[in-house]
């Protein structure tokens, strides 16, 4: 089985954002980053159906240069070969874009299966995975917690809302993207990243005449919206007056 | 005009609906009319629910082919309503099932779609939306480019359901006329199931008491469990007392959990990550516990005690059992 794995280099958590000087993207000099964290997932278990069916696992990413820096460890980890879709233009570039960017060059390759994670913890659009299946016109299933293959059918279990889930069945080949915890992480080995260096990593030029879909007015840190009530004394005078002002003030009890 | 997306499940519209819905009236403003769409099959009653807004008209996209949600035949039909109505903006809640299909559809449109909207604004004569980026650490006012529509998703809870102008009298209500090719719905769906007995819909909760680091083993599970009990609200937690298996997936709040916004949140010992903070910030009323003043859970509280959670929830269990 030809799988494809979708990964985006995103800041670390720990960043603390400094915006540039006409406060509509961040000082990126600043920024350090890592693999998306749904992304991860969707590369564990992408090795996973691997080693299950046999195949390869090729990482596909669209960036700048820096990218290949998070292209490299999925290779350590165990991915075959990386397409790398690279232009300055996509660091910031919205969901749509990025998928445009990618679909040309993974269309030709014919994959079988593709895997992304749901969101990344950058922008957060969680549009990329369908917009890609949309280009490629192979259908799609979002949030999945489970993966089965079985020939040429793939059978995925989806996280609904309030605890509720679905079992969805579609033909190969198909886009699914993948939730956090699906699996368990493997990390890379001494051994991984010694042979990630010998792997290979094809440089595509982005498709000409991407147009942006999103452009940001203004970027800014959220506001506080509450001021907030402390309440003190011991615990009993604390719970009898936070009970009075649910009650009285509050009228949620 | 606007077109609202209304949601619905086995004829039970889902109340995050009505949360687009004041989102929509909030963007239009005088003049501008809206109408709502749902689609599904068998809906009158919720068409019927629809018409108490102020809109000019409830559009139920009535079709067997939709009773069971597929993103594949949702789009087919939302493509079909759009080119009829021709919307300036589409708008939808954040919900699961709009994640599923809405990118889908702005693709196939061809259209921007901005996604988990908080709110509106005005930025010199630029409608744009605002929306978190970043994990929450910074919010961005961004301007859909390109032809109309423009299609919306709003953040749960960033809106008020409340808030929605009712009409002076109940919208007309039509049917949309749209054919569905059952060959090109790919996706095969079967029936959803819950893995838990009693799992239950955070979303829909009046009342929640939620826990995190801060109640340290599993055996003070019972103590949240009997504080939720006296104050009639449902047990909910942060990731990591659900990665620990502590309490079910299904009960988690925040980025990769359930995000909730109900008549009072009370928080026992979160120190308010933002993945925890965008699945309740919405709440109308936050009450948080923490022994850390500076816990970042207290930047969106309304009320806050810093203290030992143990002691205070046995004194507050006592004070609710007095009336």
């Amino acid at each position: 089985m030809k799988i494809a794995v979708c990964i985006k280099q995103v800041p670390t958590r720990e960043w603390q954002p400094r915006l540039n000087d006409d406060k509509t993207w961040v000082r990126e000099q600043d920024v350090s980053y890592e693999m998306n964290e749904p992304d991860a997932y969707a590369l564990e278990e992408s090795l996973r159906l691997r080693e299950k069916h046999g195949g390869e696992v090729v990482v596909c990413s669209a960036g700048p240069a820096r990218v290949q820096q998070v292209i490299r460890e999925a290779l350590a980890r165990g991915a075959d070969r990386a397409l790398h879709v690279e232009d300055d233009m996509l660091g910031p570039a919205d969901a749509h874009t990025a998928a445009s960017a990618l679909a040309p060059a993974m269309a030709e390759q014919k994959f079988d299966l593709i895997l992304t994670g749901l969101q990344s913890d950058d922008q957060g659009h969680a549009q990329f995975g369908p917009v890609l299946a949309e280009k490629l016109g192979i259908p799609h299933s979002t949030i999945i917690m489970e993966v089965v293959v079985s020939g040429s059918e793939l059978r995925v279990k989806r996280e609904l809302e309030g605890g509720w889930f679905q079992h969805v069945t579609m033909r190969l080949p198909a886009l699914l993207t993948i939730q956090s915890g699906i699996n368990t992480l493997r990390y890379a080995t001494l051994k991984g990243i010694m042979a990630a260096k010998k792997k290979e990593i094809v440089k595509v030029a982005a498709p000409a005449g991407l147009v942006a879909r999103h452009q940001i007015v203004a970027l800014y840190a959220p506001q506080k919206s509450k001021q907030t009530v402390m309440i003190t004394g011991s615990p009993a005078e604390a719970a009898k007056e936070l009970v009075r002002r649910l009650r009285e003030e509050a009228r949620v009890l | 005009m606007i077109l609202v997306i209304a949601e619905q499940k086995d004829g039970k519209l889902n109340r995050a609906s009505w949360e687009a819905l004041a989102a929509a009236q909030q963007l239009a403003g005088a003049g501008t009319p809206i109408k709502v769409a749902v689609a599904g099959h068998g809906l009158s009653n919720v068409a019927a629910e629809l018409a108490a807004a102020a809109v000019s008209e409830v559009i139920a996209i009535d079709d067997a082919k939709l009773e069971i949600y597929t993103p594949d035949g949702f789009v087919q039909a939302l493509q079909q309503v759009i080119a009829s109505v021709s919307p300036a903006y589409v708008m939808f809640a954040h919900t699961y099932q709009t994640r599923d299909f809405s990118a889908t559809l702005a693709a196939r449109l061809d259209r921007a779609l901005v996604t988990d909207v908080t709110a509106i604004r005005n930025v010199n004569g630029v409608v744009a939306f605002a929306r978190p980026m970043f994990q929450g650490k910074l919010v961005a006012d961004v301007a859909p480019q390109g032809p109309a529509p423009h299609l919306v998703t709003v953040q749960i809870g960033a809106f008020r359901a409340d808030a929605v102008t009712k009409g002076p009298a109940a919208a007309p209500i039509s049917t949309a006329a749209i054919t569905i090719d059952s060959a090109s719905i790919r996706q095969k769906p079967e029936a959803p199931f819950q893995e838990a007995k009693q799992a239950v819909d955070l979303s829909q909760a009046e009342r929640i008491v939620s826990v995190g680091r801060g109640i340290k083993s599993q055996e003070n599970i019972a103590v949240a469990e009997q504080l939720a009990k006296a104050f009639g609200a449902e047990l909910a937690a942060s990731r990591p007392i659900c990665d620990n298996g502590w309490l079910p997936m299904e009960r988690q709040i925040g980025s990769s959990g359930q995000t909730v916004a109900p008549k009072l949140y009370r928080s026992e010992g979160i120190s308010g990550a933002i993945q925890h903070l965008v699945g309740m910030k919405g709440s109308r009323t936050i009450v948080a516990i923490n022994k850390d003043a500076e816990a970042p859970i207290f930047e969106v509280a309304d009320y806050g005690i810093q203290g030992d959670l143990f002691e205070l929830a046995a004194a507050l269990i006592a004070e609710l059992q007095k009336s």
